[in-house]
């Protein structure tokens, strides 16, 4: 059994950095602000990994669309076990409205081109939290998907997937290829170790064009506005419990 | 001065220092810290003890790591899985 997964990883900007609005409301300010890979492709990256201990995946190829610094990303997803890259090269302009149809399109054609078995992808990105990428990919080359992953098993090319969904999970079984996208439970993302890093520079990136897979990134939509959520209103402080009775019936609480 | 575990300690540094690069409290408070432990034990030049320090090192890689994967993994956890009942 030779699987080969091609994972899917995004750059986005990292976890634990406060998000700011842009003053003109296009969007939010990515310049000078860490970026990382998004946590979701970071458990598909460790899933993709853990079936090739398993000796189930014989090749992982790592997969992100966006500027230059994607390769960044790539590199993390290297150190954690991938065997190589592909780097789809889209201006830091572009990629501003690169949004899941066009990603889903170039990932379609990749895993056509690579002769993949089996797509891993993240169930979102923590920027967008879009939710797509992963079911338009499964429909554009019209394999059957497992999303919000929480166990994988692949026994010959039958994949059993443990699904989360509202209160409770459901057990699917499907044939290969398929695509799966992962949830939170599905594993625990080992660390991008400094040496790991190191050894991965070794390993090849190759970067193509979206125009050379005979996909146009055209985006179809327009982004109107983008404000931040409401701010939380202050509290006040109350001298006795009358006062706190008389607030509270004020605001209509009882 | 040129101990054949010296390699050891520097690369066991280095990791150190590259893992400091994302600690909660900042780079500058971690690696001062982190300057002080190995300061510390400059002087130590009994290869077993040496061992047993970069042993200790290494525990303490694993519980960075181990730190940052549950930072992470309660962030999502609290935006993404507000109303779980677990």
């Amino acid at each position: 059994m030779a699987l080969r997964a091609l994972v899917g990883v995004k750059r986005v900007i990292d976890y634990a950095v406060k998000v700011r609005v842009k003053p003109d409301k296009t969007g939010v300010v990515t310049d000078g602000v860490k970026h990382s890979m998004n946590p979701f492709c970071e458990i598909a990256v460790e899933e993709a990994v853990r079936l090739k201990e398993k000796k189930i995946v014989s090749e992982i190829i790592a997969v992100s669309c966006g500027p230059q610094q994607c390769q960044e990303t790539i590199r993390t997803a290297l150190a954690m076990g991938a065997d190589r890259g592909i780097h789809v090269d889209v201006s830091a302009k572009d990629s501003e409205t690169l949004g899941p149809f066009q990603v889903s399109k170039i990932l379609a054609a990749l895993a056509k081109k690579e002769n993949a078995n089996m797509v891993i992808l993240g169930k979102q990105a923590i920027d967008d939290d879009c939710n797509q990428t992963g079911q338009m990919t499964a429909a554009l080359l019209d394999w059957p998907q497992a999303t919000f992953a929480s166990e994988v098993k692949v026994e010959g090319d039958k994949l059993t997937v443990v699904r989360e969904i509202d209160g409770g999970l459901e057990t699917i079984s499907m044939n290969l290829p398929a695509v799966v996208t992962a949830d939170l439970r599905l594993n625990e993302p080992r660390y991008a170790t400094l040496p790991n890093i190191m050894k991965a520079k070794k390993k090849k990136i190759e970067s193509v064009k979206p125009a050379d897979l005979g996909v146009d990134t055209a985006s179809r939509i327009q982004i109107l506005s983008v404000e931040d959520p409401p701010q939380r209103q202050a509290g006040v402080k109350v001298e006795t419990v009358e006062d706190l009775v008389s607030k509270l019936k004020e605001s209509g609480c009882i | 001065m040129a101990n054949p575990l010296r390699g050891e300690v520097v690369k066991l540094y280095k990791n150190l220092l590259y893992l400091g690069r994302e600690y909660p409290k900042g780079e500058i408070y971690f690696k001062e810290r982190l300057k002080k432990a190995f300061m510390k034990n400059k002087d130590v030049t009994d290869p077993e003890k040496i061992k047993e320090l970069i042993a200790r090192g290494e525990f303490v890689v694993k519980e960075i790591e181990a730190l940052y994967y549950l930072r992470k993994y309660r962030a999502m956890k609290q935006r993404y899985y507000e109303d779980d009942p677990k």
